[in-house]
């Protein structure tokens, strides 16, 4: 029954195989070997020099300031992203007490549930654009909103500011983010079991008792992927800053790893480099993978 | 980190007389209304960057810097057609159009293909390629860019169509692969089983019977795909130097960008609202689904 069955299999595989291993997998291993040459770019000779752009990495200030502003975005972004779509996602799914179940969430959840996507769905350039105006020191929003209500002292070129410039981008990052995250979430309390918040409600726990006690336990494994997964996003983070600071912020003061990258290689024309850096980043979201993984493993609550 | 404190808008007062309804104790009370209330200020912070970008979009340049706040005094619906075809949005957006529905129908039935057999052929090998399918998901596409310029270059694909619709296709295949692969070992294989005695052969079993049954699954990913690559930047930065066929979101960066020497910012806000126009009508379409899409994809 099972007749041709191989000539299927491989007729099935070839084109998508062909062009995954062409656009995706060779550009990958191509640019670990590059990353050890010392390829300029658009003359044909590069030669192999090891780790030399390793070592430069190690000395460059410029990639070290560029990876700390990632470093901020990694800590900061998740973290306050995480918290408010926890808060949405536990207001909208067991807050509500419907009779002792202590399961479903508040008034108006379907309304919420709809509304709190919709800035995801914005896409990050048209993000840009948009917080780029609405920091505009003359005609933005957000110093409009500042001087009507009497606050004119705080009023500044937020954009221009090398103390608020990275902060305002972050605004932006989370105010992006954090629909996706309340969306995961939201899924992973609808999953946990209902009998566990009832027991909850008949021992006299109340909504923030119950929130500590039971549902970030059993969120733990939910919280560090979409950790991991945000992570990743935070290290890439280049669209939203390439549109809002594409001269890397005041005094280089925003501009993050693949900022420089995409400078190293496409302006400068130095590809080798370029490439090192890009493994360089690579390395670091491994890295970040096995640290949130390992973290509290024993914690792992079993349901 | 005051992110929060800088909101553009304050919490509406609440009726006393409905929250009473929701029962609770009068200890907890006080609580909820402070938590609907961070709830209301979220949908506000969601909402009204993307209602003033829709205002703004009708106002003249003069109001837009005069009165940020105020609604337009006269409604500037030319805005939209000096956006469409003098600050080439029109073009952008069809450039868009033509890149991701061609990357999104190939993507759709390639990554069909290979879930298919993934999921429900045993053949030697069959355990790497989903595997090197899932790595694609995780490393950043900023590794592989240098390289993937020249491999595109060499090709003679770079800033053509057809190119950026390999491009795209092949960097959606993973998560397609990956979502997929799942959603077809969960359909029932019996249906295959009485197909093929009854003469059906393997392709014909796939497109007659599976891809059918496997419809909610490809219209969550297919989605979810349109949106992405809607959204693309990256790629098309690179790969699509040529400005007749830049896609949307290159051009509104540009014209974004050109903003200092040109400004015309009414046509700059009425091309974002262009551009995200398809977007936010995809997601009330679909919104269920992709809820539903996201939290699958996301969670196993």
């Amino acid at each position: 029954m099972r007749y041709g069955k191989y000539r299927f299999v491989a007729s099935f595989l070839a084109i998508p195989l062909l062009l995954y291993i062409v656009f995706v997998v060779s550009p990958y291993l191509q640019a670990i070997y590059i990353s050890m040459t010392d390829w300029r770019g658009f003359s044909p000779n590069r030669n192999f020099i090891g780790l030399a752009n390793y070592a430069e990495l190690l000395g460059d200030g410029r990639f070290w300031r560029a990876m700390w502003h990632n470093a901020l975005l990694l800590i900061v972004v998740p973290v306050v992203t995480l918290g408010i779509a926890l808060f949405l996602a536990t207001m909208t799914t067991v807050a509500g007490r419907r009779g002792s179940v202590g399961h479903g969430g508040v008034r108006g959840s379907r309304f919420y549930q709809v509304v709190f996507v919709f800035p995801h769905v914005v896409p990050l350039v048209i993000a840009g654009v948009l917080f780029g105006f609405f920091y505009n020191p003359e005609a933005g929003l957000l110093n409009g909103l500042l001087r009507l209500v009497g606050f004119d002292w705080l009023t500044r070129a937020w954009l221009g500011d090398t103390t608020f410039a990275l902060p305002a981008v972050m605004a932006v990052l989370i105010w992006s983010f954090v629909g996706f995250f309340y969306i995961v979430l939201s899924a992973a309390m609808k999953s946990l079991p209902t009998d566990v918040f009832e027991a909850a409600v008949l021992d006299g726990a109340g909504g923030f008792r119950t929130f500590v006690s039971i549902t970030i336990p059993m969120l733990t494994d939910s919280l560090k992927t979409s950790y991991i997964y945000l992570g990743i996003l935070m290290l890439d983070c280049f669209a939203l800053l390439q549109v809002m600071l594409p001269d890397g912020g005041p005094d280089g003061s925003t501009e993050v790893v693949a900022q420089y990258l995409y400078r190293a290689a496409f302006t400068e024309g130095r590809f080798g480099y370029a490439s090192a850096i890009g493994v360089a980043l690579c390395l670091v979201t491994l890295v970040l993978a096995i640290v949130v993984l390992r973290m509290g493993r024993r914690e792992r609550v079993e349901f | 980190m005051s992110i929060d404190t800088r909101t553009p808008v304050s919490v509406p007062p609440r009726s006393p007389a409905r929250r009473a309804q929701d029962g609770g104790s009068a200890g907890e009370r006080g609580l909820n209304a402070v938590s609907h209330g961070l709830l209301v200020v979220w949908v506000l912070l969601g909402v009204v960057p993307l209602l003033w970008a829709v205002l703004t979009s009708f106002k003249s340049d003069r109001e837009i810097f005069t009165s940020p706040w105020s609604p337009p005094t006269e409604w500037h619906f030319e805005n939209f057609v000096r956006a469409w075809t003098t600050a080439n949005i029109g073009r952008y957006f069809i450039n868009s159009a033509i890149v991701v529905c061609a990357a999104v129908v190939l993507v759709m039935l390639l990554g069909a293909m290979v879930a298919y057999v993934l999921a429900r052929y045993e053949f030697p090998g069959r355990n790497a390629i989903y595997y090197t399918f899932v790595a694609g998901m995780t490393f950043p596409i900023f590794l592989a860019l240098v390289p993937l310029f020249f491999v595109v270059q060499n090709l003679g694909m770079l800033g053509t169509y057809h190119g950026l619709i390999l491009v795209y296709t092949a960097y959606a295949l993973p998560f397609t692969v990956f979502f997929l692969t799942s959603f077809f070992r969960t359909l029932p294989g019996a249906l295959v089983e009485a197909a093929m005695l009854d003469g059906c052969s393997h392709s014909g079993a796939f497109f007659r019977i599976m891809l059918p049954l496997a419809r909610p699954g490809m219209i969550s990913v297919g989605i979810l795909n349109f949106l992405g690559l809607w959204n693309q930047f990256l790629l098309p930065l690179v790969l699509m130097p040529d400005q007749e066929r830049y896609v949307l979101s290159q051009g509104l960066a540009v014209l974004a960008a050109n903003q200092g020497y040109r400004s015309d910012w009414s046509a700059l806000f009425a091309g974002l609202v262009i551009a995200l126009l398809p977007v936010l009508a995809v997601y009330i379409a679909f919104q269920r689904r992709i809820q539903d899409g996201l939290a699958v994809g996301a969670l196993k």
